[in-house]
């Protein structure tokens, strides 16, 4: 060993590294496979069902007269959908990420504790306890319909909202907030001015995954929305109705054209959440890049 | 005195006035934000009880005294009994080995400390006679004539425009904001540079251009006091002096102070130097505060004689 070192790997342990080296990478691909592969598969099977009979008439009209025959539609479902979601979200999101602030601004206050504990534990609450909650101190005093439908929805979307939004805002840089400070602004001042608008884009993606996970519950609803055969726009007082509420309805139906409409709606469903989802990113992306 | 950070740092009334009681004669008025930085009167002369790491030749317009100050982290003794003034319309650097308080005195000036969890400040901090640390002092009102420049440039992920616009709209500020930009664009040296692409991200600038946008946004909200810490430690050499050229033209319309590790930078960029060592204890203290010549050339102290020649620190 005098002359030149040679850098290649040679010998026993080297063969072995790389053939740790192989076995490793198989079990990490085997392991994202095994992760990937049933969603693909969801995805997937959710449009080969659906597509056939994701028709115009069926995004445009409601229910046939008879349910036993081909045609109709979930236009209330998807009407009824999206009245609630936005409702929901309008309830949710300023109440949630107000939480979350009071989090991030005020760590030391006494009650960051409690808020965050109830958001852990609401988060783990099953979604037809909130159903029943809504149904026990709302529907008894006001009836079923759109606006219990959306507070329903709207504490399932907190939580997630509430803890997203924390983790967010806790990544904004001190630098930028003290920046703003050292300009003689005030605490709500700097809020408003850089940690929203720096942490905007983020945020969007933690009230979008509460609205996906919303827009697909169904337990909360049925003692709440209850139902409807048709486009309804009342605020109260009528039943109303949802995608997840028809998919559910139809699905176990004994009807194969009413199957056959579940899985156009649930083809409905998942592209409307993705939708809102890119939507949502390409208008948070542009406002923080202003 | 003693404030702590909780009862200060927000809901604190407006600073009402609080000279009338230290000097009749000029009380701080909130200047409608935009308009031209009046010249400041000289304080009232202090009295009898100098603090006594004051040298004879002490400023005869400080725009800014300490005395006695102390500042605890928690139970932490960061900065003890230290007391200097900051003459107006000239540079005082602040030098110092690390961890002998220079940016905790700084913050200090501004009440930026406030903002940290546990910190408290003993003494007195005196703003053309007024007490920084009196409890009915707004530290917000305090931010907006005293501004800061960080060590690290920190523009706000927004345009260029809107960075420098930001200070002034946070006061409602409405009247000409397109000259009151260009005019603090100017005065930090970066006018020629980004007037074309005032709509563009400010991160998008190099790191210089970067650190004079934050001087342009601290200009623009028109303070009288500006404070830098190692505003260009993180820089290069050519924008380092495009820094140092820029503070002494800014000198004649603001006081500086500023913090830097940089020998050739204190002795060449400012015209008064404090000294700050560490004890013992780890806390920071004065060694020497003197005009900049006299320190670089002949110090009283041979700690200060040892560190500027670079033989410890
Ligand atoms: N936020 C803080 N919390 C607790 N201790 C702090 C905090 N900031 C500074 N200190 C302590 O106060 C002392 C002085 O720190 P300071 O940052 O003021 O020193 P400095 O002279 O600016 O040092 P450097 O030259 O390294 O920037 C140090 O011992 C430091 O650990
Ligand atoms: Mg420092």
């Amino acid at each position: 060993m005098t002359a030149a070192v040679s850098l290649r790997a040679t010998g026993a342990r080297a063969r072995r590294r790389a053939f740790v080296n192989a076995a490793m990478h198989a079990v990490l691909g085997l392991a994202v496979l095994a992760a990937l592969v049933p969603l693909f598969l969801i995805i997937a099977v959710t449009i080969a069902q659906g597509l056939p009979a994701m028709t115009t008439e069926f995004l445009t009209s409601t229910f046939n007269f008879s349910r036993r025959v081909q045609g109709g539609g979930y236009l209330h479902g998807l009407i009824g959908t999206l009245y609630m979601g936005g409702l929901a979200t309008l309830m949710a999101v300023p109440i949630g990420i107000a939480a979350a602030l009071f989090l991030t601004e005020f760590p030391r206050s006494r009650l960051a504790a409690p808020i965050r504990f109830f958001a852990d534990v609401m988060t783990g609450v099953p979604s037809v306890f909130v159903g029943l909650f809504v149904y026990a101190v709302l529907v008894r005093q006001i009836g079923f319909g759109t606006f219990v439908g959306a507070v329903s929805l709207a504490i399932i979307m907190l939580p997630i909202i509430v803890r997203s939004a924390e983790e967010i805002l806790r990544t904004v840089p001190g630098d930028l907030k003290r920046g703003s400070y050292a300009l003689g602004a005030r605490q709500w001042q700097t809020v408003f001015r850089v940690t929203l608008p720096a942490a905007a884009s983020g945020l969007t993606t933690g009230v979008m995954l509460a609205v996906a996970r919303a827009l697909g519950e169904t337990a909360p609803l049925v003692l709440t929305a209850l139902a409807a055969q048709t486009v309804v726009l009342d605020f109260q007082g009528q039943g109303q109705t949802a995608l997840p509420l028809l998919i559910f309805r139809e699905a176990r139906g004994a009807f194969a054209a009413g199957q056959e409409r579940a899985w156009a709606g649930a083809l409905e469903l998942m592209a409307l959440v993705l939708v809102l989802s890119i939507v949502a990113r390409a208008i948070a992306t542009r406002r923080a890049a202003r | 005195m003693r404030v702590t950070t909780e009862s200060a740092t927000m809901t604190t009334p407006t600073m009402t006035d609080p000279a009338v009681e230290a000097t009749p004669s000029q009380p701080p008025e909130i200047r409608p934000p935009g308009a031209m930085v009046p010249p400041r009167p000289i304080a009232r002369a202090r009295d009898a009880s100098a603090p006594r790491n004051e040298p004879e030749a002490r400023p005869a317009n400080p725009a800014v005294e300490l005395s006695d100050v102390s500042i605890f982290y928690g139970a932490f003794r960061a900065v003890r009994d230290v007391s200097f003034s900051v003459p107006a319309h000239a540079i005082t650097a602040l030098i110092g080995p690390s961890g002998s308080g220079k940016s905790t005195l700084l913050r200090a000036i501004n009440r930026m400390n406030d903002l940290t969890p546990g910190s408290r400040l003993d003494g007195e901090v005196r703003y053309h006679g007024t007490n920084l640390y009196r409890a009915d002092v707004d530290p917000v009102e305090v931010r907006r004539r005293i501004g800061m420049v960080f060590q690290k440039p920190n523009p706000f992920p927004k345009s260029i425009y809107d960075n420098v616009a930001f200070g002034p709209r946070l006061n409602g500020y409405r009247d000409n904001m397109d000259e009151l930009v260009e005019r603090s664009l100017r005065q930090a040296a970066l006018w020629d540079e980004v007037k074309d692409k005032l709509k563009q991200s400010g991160l998008a600038l190099s790191g210089g251009q970067q650190q004079r946008l934050c001087i342009a946004r601290t200009i623009a909200v028109e303070p009288e006091i500006i404070l830098m810490d190692e505003p260009a430690s993180a820089l290069d050499p050519r924008s380092t002096l495009q820094i140092e050229e820029l503070m002494a033209e800014l000198k004649e319309n603001y006081t500086i102070v500023i913090v830097t590790h940089n020998m050739q930078q204190a002795a060449r960029a400012s015209d008064r130097t404090v000294f700050l060592n560490m004890g013992d204890d780890r806390a920071g203290y004065v060694v020497e505060v003197d005009d900049t010549v006299k320190i670089f050339t002949n110090p009283r102290e041979q700690l200060t004689e040892d560190y500027i020649s670079g033989r410890f620190g």
